[in-house]
């Protein structure tokens, strides 16, 4: 069941992005941007917490989920440190991808050369 | 004046169809990405023995890896221009913006050319994901209190 739901919500994000960018002017950097942010106010009441439970790896990958992990991890942090938690634990679960993303593209840029 | 009308139509017609069309590619593409990603995360569980937060970050790593393999190797373009946003709206498009843009500058040299554009494209991302999540971080923190 997660399987199919991961296909449906993935394939409708990518859908709602795909007709966003057909019928409008915006760029696809428009579109990321305007996708983290609808992310992290979905988490903001927990609303994408219950669409991870319900859908599984398919709602991870999405951009949205990057905004969702980066308030996510800040309101964890709250937990033990108060107001100032925001700003400690903004980063907390998304260092992984973001680290991964400079390391990767810094070795291939000096490894391969561009095309065209 | 009837030429104009005509083309005007036939325009219409052209584009309406090929938006449907790339409509459901970007669900196909973008659902069988999706599906690929429950099952590495179902794989990484049950051969690493990993709990399922730690597998789904590695599962995004494999997925960045691969889509900065796929840029830096030069037909990520060509992937993306047959599967539309069904690359570029999961994470694997975060990937391919950093790694196009270091290669894209990397004859500048390593400071002006790599370290000043590499997050030229992502910084968006990066930039208005802090802003919104700090806004609704706060907003939740003084209405709702902490999760």
């Amino acid at each position: 069941m997660l399987y199919f739901n991961s296909f449906l919500f993935c394939g409708f994000i990518c859908l709602i992005a795909q007709l966003i960018l057909d019928n409008s002017k915006l760029t696809p950097g428009h579109i990321t941007s305007l996708f983290v942010v609808i992310g992290a106010f979905l988490d903001t009441f927990s609303i994408y917490d219950f669409i991870i439970k319900k859908v599984g790896g398919g709602a991870l990958v999405p951009i949205t989920s990057f905004g969702h992990s980066l308030i996510h991890g800040a309101l964890a942090k709250t937990n033990s440190m108060g107001f100032i938690g925001i700003f400690m634990g903004m980063f907390d679960l998304t260092a992984t991808g973001i680290t991964a993303a400079i390391i990767f593209s810094f070795v291939f840029a000096l490894i391969f050369k561009p095309r065209n | 004046m009837k030429n104009i009308k005509y083309e005007r139509i036939a325009n219409n017609h052209k584009s309406e169809e090929s938006r449907v069309k790339n409509a459901v590619i970007a669900f196909l593409s973008g659902g069988v990405l999706g599906f690929f990603a429950e099952w590495l995360l179902n794989f990484y569980c049950n051969i690493f023995d990993l709990s399922r937060t730690d597998a789904s970050t590695l599962m995004i790593v494999t997925f960045i890896f691969l889509a900065s393999l796929a840029t830096a190797l030069g037909f990520f373009d060509k992937l993306v221009n047959r599967f539309k946003c069904g690359l570029l709206i999961p994470i694997t498009g975060f990937a391919h913006s950093m790694t196009s843009s270091a290669m894209d500058y990397k004859k500048e040299g390593l400071i002006y050319g790599i370290g000043m554009n590499i997050f030229k494209l992502a910084g968006c991302v990066i930039l208005y994901g802090v802003v919104s999540a700090w806004f609704f971080g706060m907003i939740r923190y003084f209405i709702g209190g902490a999760s």
